[in-house]
């Protein structure tokens, strides 16, 4: 199990390694953390031509609020962003759903926009950039743009990152006043991707409850401020819409059901923190 | 900008338990196989190369990472632990390593070195850990014979020892975790 | 005078192993140099279930830099034989594909070069057309008629069928109040040991010798058919194994077929050659538990007394039964009866092959399979006949007054008290359990009390394997019995004591253990004893039995090197008495001195007797040859072959297990939380409580792992889907809960020491203790493993709320266990049916249209081969297609064949294309498909897969409806692909 062979630019600012991606387009691939490309060079499923190292490129590493927004740069760490001071009243839904992002080590490594650019339909990131309305920060040597979590995820481990893009950071919208922020996940063991992760969010006149794992992309919901029976049919139908997966570890039939009473769980436990 | 051939070995530097050291590596040569077969430093073992076993966890710049989910590139310029420096001296055995002996806290001894390293980045941010958060610190690490339990004993008896305040220099130097 | 009693042995010493484990010192395989000059090799492996081996052009791979030789099958069959197995059937059983590949992972050839990553390159190099054929994975499938054949040659795939009539179980049944049955199929599952197998061979041309050094575990059995294969005696093959071993649980037994390979490859590149297995290769074919199909009756009286057992086992030995398979079969035969007192005993026990890897050791070895049957039956009979589970275990012990006791199927029990085990271990817990349960009901939770009891069968017979033949083939063949455990003490010139054992331990400590037991006979401190482990076929003492398997190290290894020891020491006391000048029976030994019992001014220091052999053996006393080295050899006379009656004494120890769990299941996520765990063990008596504690909480931990998160899954259609620690569950730190762990010890009479085995019990109890708790709290009969949440949930699932109409696709729904892709859809084109259909069969546009077409050939008007990179993501490789037109319905409708092949694994499906006016001029083309996937991407990419599909199939669609509308913006937008791929 080992790579097959690639040149290695360590690129020492953002110009060098858009330059290397616009040469190399999708002969090349990003490296930050690595936890989500390296096992893929080892089983040889990718085998670039190319890999672009950004880890050595200075002030990616620093969390920037712009208003509303907690901006996450390239380089970032899942445990660094963690460890952010205060992190748990800046946003409650990131301090409630890193923990269970992968294990104490790979969150060490790997990075809050390398897990993005992954894509994987069962990651936590994914899942609250849409349950947040986030927006991923895509840069080329020609432009950058915005785009909205709900139109970057595209489908299984796809995105609408062009060849020559990089993601250059995330932003997630900062904890509103008179907001409930609530994240559950059940996964076969601590640390494994998500059987199903519900992120929810509660405000004054509406509820948003995301949902990983089901869909071949994270998919999130809004409804007006429903209970009872009425929040119980709009949980079943959605359950129902997102086609959910069958695969070893789950059937579709306890996708669905989690939808229900893990999305339900979650959104109560929003409003409690509402309350 | 600087770019490294794929067919060409470079000569990658770094500091590996206090001491520099160095290794001709391939870009696309794993950080376990230069440790083991380029340095010689066989501690660090190769359970899996996807990143879930846990056994090749090292240290570089204090911050647990998968050996085999690193290439030896880059490692350059870096400072790296592992197992071969946990220990105070050669024939001594570290406070850890100590507490993992007296409770049987391993047996085959392959998947030993990953959780040593673990440990050791862990109780620097929390020297007074409760069980559970040992036990998700671990979790990171596949261990086949003991059943966890006893390594959880270890760890929790080691950092109490390493809490206590230091009183001599023997204690002094043994209180590397 | 110092007292000889305070003893080494039974203490939990800080083991001699650990401090170099703990800091890196150890020497495992890969961590030993090798000479210089040393290759590396690299397995290509089928990505096919079952497949004719066409063609293999290794050209291009074995012109690559770095590249000494690409070893195939045919050089395998050139220079080996086929591996004897332990059944005589017809089936040639080759470590490497040699014409025909029956299992995903099957070696089909190995590429040797100056470094494993260019001998990973020259594998992608390495081109292999095979002619798929249909595979069976389900035992039950592969009786009947209609299966594939495995082995044609065997001309089934049943390949054993045995009945086992002990006692009189007709009128034992006849005669019952009642019958009462279970059917379970038990999964695979494996031992994975967190270190892999690891090879390095060298050959000698001239002496015709293979040094081959690999991480095996023995039994050492295993080297006869290794030299057989290799067409070498027994003195040309040396087999050494390095100082410590990463895990094995049985599984290292299963690095036996690549010692002949990498041996072959070290004989073609005429150098050394070393291989270190892979994670992937590892999962997907190392060696694997059988899975096993079991209809087990009672026939049980009102009160719960069994009186007779119906057992009729399906034993799924994978594609090959290699040696020492169907071991795992027969490994129970004499304990079949549990630890109950059941005379009656009828058995039919089948053989099959099905395309999945072999399988092999792994701890518990059959007791898995055997206890789940039984103990389920156990709480079974209870809830038929309204009885507490408990009661009706308490019925059927065996009495304590009865052992030695004989089996109805040959075994004999040593010793046993199963009676205070049992009351020992429910005293006082049980009523907690059930006070915890009743609260936990009473709030509407689901909860559940499970109990096991298990005899745990160690120092296995050798001779038990032979019960798969007749009585008259074992005549023919000759009687196999016993199980020679050997160990070799050694006194150097200053006296100091050296212990060699044949028991290649892999992590279980024992080379503190010997060194306790032989202190103890010399009177030393253990630390002076110095073990060494390794074991080198060509120097050191072994026998077939050597090995580490079947629990055997403290009974029989310890055993012998007890023996060894004491032959020494009663050497020792002579040449002692005689300096002493007082009689040899007065001499002790004790705190590093030789003296005289009561005399305390005769005392030698010990080293000065034992080095006098070395410097003065004219002064060694008559009859004393020299006491430089001693080698024991110990059989015990209990384990006899089989009877004519098939009765056989299968092991020589039989410990005692009894597990009790609270367990409570959370029926929304399906989650299950083990509340209270406790295992009581009786092990006879116990040489290091540390050591043995050990045991148990791995045991328990691997049992933990079968029952919740393991199984090496294999699709339908044989595609192996398990081949990551990402796929292939092991329970980790927070999964694995603490447990209590209790003893009693009733001695072995049997062995030197009084001990028993104890390393394997937990994976024969734990898993069924955990399902009866599950059983009793979800009030369900059938239950198999592993219980996953899903499983869990369907159980406890109440009817599902209907789908709203609103949102109802009409996706369709696979069954269960068929995990073809599926899907369908639809895109508007502005272009005609006509023009259309003439575009799906014109090579230059389908070049254009297929994603990641590097060219099109074409072969007949509805027949091509195209090159193409396919990928999804990240993950991307480069593939032969072939794709076939049928059903042509011009300008309506056609079938599309397709499959694809490359490095990264196989995929083939069928999709149906219709095209339809849509009353504008343009047409709405609709399709529908179903696809397979399988190779390397089944198994580690298998969640990636859906979404590859679709994307692959949307971008040929895109593709399409560009090229037949090119000038027409916005086409793409209305591209409605409404894609429902799933897995099924």
């Amino acid at each position: 199990m080992k790579p097959a062979p690639f040149d290695y630019v360590r690129a020492r600012d953002m110009t060098e390694a858009l330059d290397a991606l616009a040469q190399h387009g999708s002969d090349a691939r990003i490296i930050a953390g690595g936890q989500s490309l390296l096992p893929m060079l080892n089983m040889r499923l990718a085998k670039p031509a190319v890999l672009i190292d950004i880890m050595g490129i200075a002030g990616l590493d620093q969390v920037r609020r712009e208003g509303e927004l907690i901006v996450v740069p390239a380089g970032m760490r899942q445990a660094a962003l963690l460890r952010r001071p205060g992190l748990a009243s800046e946003q409650p839904l990131l301090a409630a759903a890193l923990p269970w992002l992968g294990h104490y080590q790979t969150r060490a490594r790997g990075t809050v926009c390398g897990s993005t650019a992954h894509a994987d339909p069962s990651a936590e990131i994914p899942l609250c950039l849409v349950a947040l309305d986030g927006e991923i920060r895509l840069r080329s040597r020609k432009k950058q743009r915005r785009l909205k979590a709900s139109a970057f995820f595209a489908g299984m481990m796809v995105t609408e990152k062009a060849d020559d893009e990089l993601i250059e950071a995330v932003a997630f919208s900062a904890a509103r006043p008179g907001t409930g922020y609530a994240f559950n996940e059940v996964a076969r063991r601590h640390g494994d991707f998500a059987i199903v992760g519900c992120a929810a969010v509660v405000e004054a006149g509406q509820i948003h409850l995301a949902v990983a794992g089901v869909a071949d992309k994270p998919e999130r919901r809004s409804w007006p401020r429903l209970d009872g029976s009425a929040l119980d049919d709009a949980l079943n139908a959605f359950a129902w819409e997102l086609d959910a997966r069958e695969d070893l570890h789950a059937t579709a039939r306890l996708r669905r059901d989690l939808v229900r009473n893990l999305g339900r769980q979650t959104i109560e436990e929003a409003l409690r923190c509402l309350a | 900008m600087p770019r490294l051939s794929a067919a060409a070995r470079h000569r990658i530097g770094f500091t590996l338990n206090g001491k520099p050291v160095s290794v001709e590596a391939e870009p696309r040569l794993l950080a376990t196989d230069a440790l083991r077969h380029g340095i010689g430093a066989t501690g660090t073992h190769v359970g899996c190369e996807h990143g879930v076993c846990g056994a090749c966890t090292i240290l570089i710049d204090g911050v647990p990472a998968r050996a085999c989910l690193t290439l030896a590139v880059q490692l350059e310029g870096r400072e790296v632990t592992t197992v071969e420096g946990l220990a105070p001296a050669q024939d001594r055995l570290s406070v850890m390593q100590a507490a993992f002996r007296r409770h049987h806290a391993l047996q085959c001894g392959f998947c030993t070195a990953g959780i040593l390293i673990s440990l050791e980045a862990f109780l620097r941010e929390e020297p007074d850990p409760s069980e559970q958060a040992l036990r998700e610190v671990v979790g990171g690490h596949l261990c086949r014979c003991t059943g966890y339990t006893p390594i959880i004993a270890a760890a929790l008896e080691a950092a109490a020892i390493l809490r206590q305040p230091i009183t001599t220099s023997t204690d002094a130097e043994s209180a590397h975790v | 005078m110092k007292a000889e009693t305070i003893l080494w042995t039974g203490q939990s010493v800080e083991r001699v192993e650990d401090a170099a484990l703990l800091t890196g010192r150890g020497r495992f395989i890969d961590d030993l140099g090798v000479r210089p000059g040393t290759l590396h090799a690299a397995i290509l492996r089928s990505p096919h279930a079952h497949a004719d081996i066409l063609a293999v052009d290794a050209t291009a791979a074995a012109a690559m830099p770095g590249v000494a030789a690409i070893v195939t099958g045919r050089d395998l069959a050139r220079l080996t034989t086929p591996m004897v197995a332990g059944l005589k059937i017809a089936a040639e059983n080759w470590p490497m594909a040699v014409e025909r590949v029956r299992y995903v992972g099957e070696p089909v050839a190995i590429a040797i070069a100056e470094t494993r990553y260019l001998a990973e390159d020259a594998l992608d190099a390495v081109e292999v057309e095979y002619a798929p054929l249909k595979a069976v994975v389900d035992p039950m499938a592969s009786l009947r008629p209609d299966a594939p054949v495995l082995h044609e040659k065997a001309g089934a795939n049943l390949v054993s069928d045995r009945h086992f009539r002990y006692g009189d179980p007709e009128a034992a049944f006849a005669a019952a109040d009642r019958t009462v049955s279970v059917k379970i199929a038990y999964p695979r599952n494996t031992g994975a040991p967190m270190e892999t197998f690891g090879v390095v061979a060298e050959y000698d041309p001239h002496e015709d010798v293979y040094d081959i050094l690999a991480n095996f575990q023995g039994p050492f059995s295993i080297h006869t058919v290794l030299a057989r294969a290799l067409k070498v005696p027994g003195n040309r093959l040396r087999l050494r194994m390095p100082p410590e071993s990463g895990g094995s649980f049985g599984v290292k037994q299963g690095v036996a077929p690549y010692a002949v390979l990498i041996g072959v490859a070290a004989r073609i590149t005429g150098r050394p050659v070393k291989w270190i297995e892979d994670r992937l290769e590892h999962l997907g074919a190392a060696v694997a538990a059988t899975n096993r199909v079991t209809t087990l009756k009672a026939a049980v009286s009102a009160d719960g007394r069994i009186s007779a057992l119906d057992w009729d086992q399906v034993e799924d030995c994978g594609a090959y039964p290699r040696a020492p398979e169907p071991a795992t079969l027969y490994r129970m035969h004499g304990n079949m009866t549990g630890a109950y007192d059941i005379r009656h005993v009828a058995m039919r026990n089948r053989v099959v092959l099905t395309n999945k890897a072999p399988t092999g050791l792994v701890r518990g070895f059959g007791g898995p399979q055997v206890y789940f049957a039984l103990e389920r039956l156990m709480q079974r009979i209870a809830v038929e006949l309204g009885l507490a589970p408990l009661d009706v275990i308490r019925r059927n012990l065996i009495p304590a007054d009865a052992f030695p006791y004989r089996t109805a199927t040959g075994a004999l029990y040593d010793s046993g008290d199963y009676q205070q085990a049992l009351e020992l271990a429910v005293s006082g817990r049980l009523a907690e359990l059930e006070r915890r349960r009743d609260e936990a009901r009473a709030a509407g939770r689901h909860y559940g009390i499970g109990f096991a009891a298990a005899v745990e069968p160690s120092v296995s017979n050798m001779g038990y394997i032979t019960t798969v033949l007749t009585a008259e083939e074992r005549r023919k063949a000759g009687p196999k019995n016993g199980a020679q455990a050997t160990a070799t003490i050694s006194i150097d010139p200053v006296g100091s004591v050296s212990v060699h054992a044949a028991s290649t331990p892999q992590g279980q400590g024992h080379r503190t253990v010997l060194a306790q037991v032989v202190a103890d006979i010399f009177g030393l401190p253990h630390r002076e004893v110095r073990v060494i482990a390794d074991l080198d076929t060509g120097k050191d003492a072994w026998s077939i039995a050597s090995g580490n398997y079947s629990s055997r190290f403290a009974a029989a290894v310890a055993g012998a090197a007890q023996l060894a020891a004491t032959r020494l020491r009663d050497k020792l006391a002579l040449i002692a008495a005689r300096q002493l000048k007082v009689e040899p029976g007065q001499i002790g030994f004790a705190g590093g001195a030789v003296f005289a019992k009561g005399n305390p001014d005769k005392t030698i220091p010990f080293g000065r007797i034992a080095a006098l052999s070395h410097w003065s053996p004219a002064l060694l006393p008559e009859g004393v040859d020299q006491t430089i080295r001693e080698t024991a050899f110990w059989t015990p006379p209990e384990l006899t072959a089989p009877t004519e009656g098939d009765e056989i004494n299968s092991s020589l120890c039989h410990g005692f297990i009894f597990d009790m769990a609270g367990v409570e299941v959370d029926p929304v996520s399906g989650k299950a939380r083990i509340d209270r765990y406790v295992t009581m063990h009786d092990c006879g008596r116990v040489l290091h409580p540390g050591m043995v504690e050990g045991q148990i909480r791995g045991g328990f931990a691997q049992a933990l792992g079968a029952s919740f998160y393991e199984e090496l899954a294999y699709a339908e259609d044989g595609a192996f889907l398990t081949g990551t620690f990402a796929d292939y569950l092991l329970p980790t730190a927070t999964e694995t809960p603490d447990i209590e762990i209790l003893h009693i010890e009733t001695p072995s009479p049997f062995t030197p020491l009084g001990t028993k085995g104890v390393g394997e019990g937990n994976c024969m109890s734990t898993p069924v203790c955990l399902a009866n708790a599950i059983a009793d709290a979800l009030n369900v009969a059938e239950i198999n493993l592993p219980l996953t949440p899903a499983k869990l949930a369907a159980l406890a699932a109440r009817p599902e709320p209907p789908q709203p109409e609103a949102s109802r696709s009409a996706a369709p729904v696979g069954r269960p266990g068929d995990r073809a892709l599926r899907g369908e859809g639809e895109a508007k084109v502005a272009a005609a049916p006509e023009a259309i259909w003439a575009m799906l069969l014109d090579v230059d546009t389908l070049a254009s249209i297929i994603p990641g077409c590097h060219g099109v050939q074409k072969l007949s008007d509805t027949h091509f081969k195209a090159e193409v990179t396919l990928g999804v993501g990240p993950v991307k490789g480069r593939y032969k297609a072939e794709i076939k037109l049928s059903d042509l319905d011009e300008p309506r409708g056609a079938t599309l064949t397709g499959s694809v092949s490359g490095a990264l694994g196989t995929g083939g499906g069928a999709g149906r294309v219709t095209l339809t006016p849509d009353g504008a001029g343009g047409t709405v083309i609709g399709y529908t498909y179903e696809a397979a996937v399988g190779g390397k991407v089944a198994a580690i990419g298998g969640r990636l897969l859906d979404g590859a599909a679709k994307a692959i199939i949307g971008q040929f669609f895109a593709a399409l409806a560009r090229k037949a509308a090119p000038g027409r913006p916005g086409v793409l937008a209305r591209l409605r692909a409404r894609l429902s791929g799933r897995r099924a």
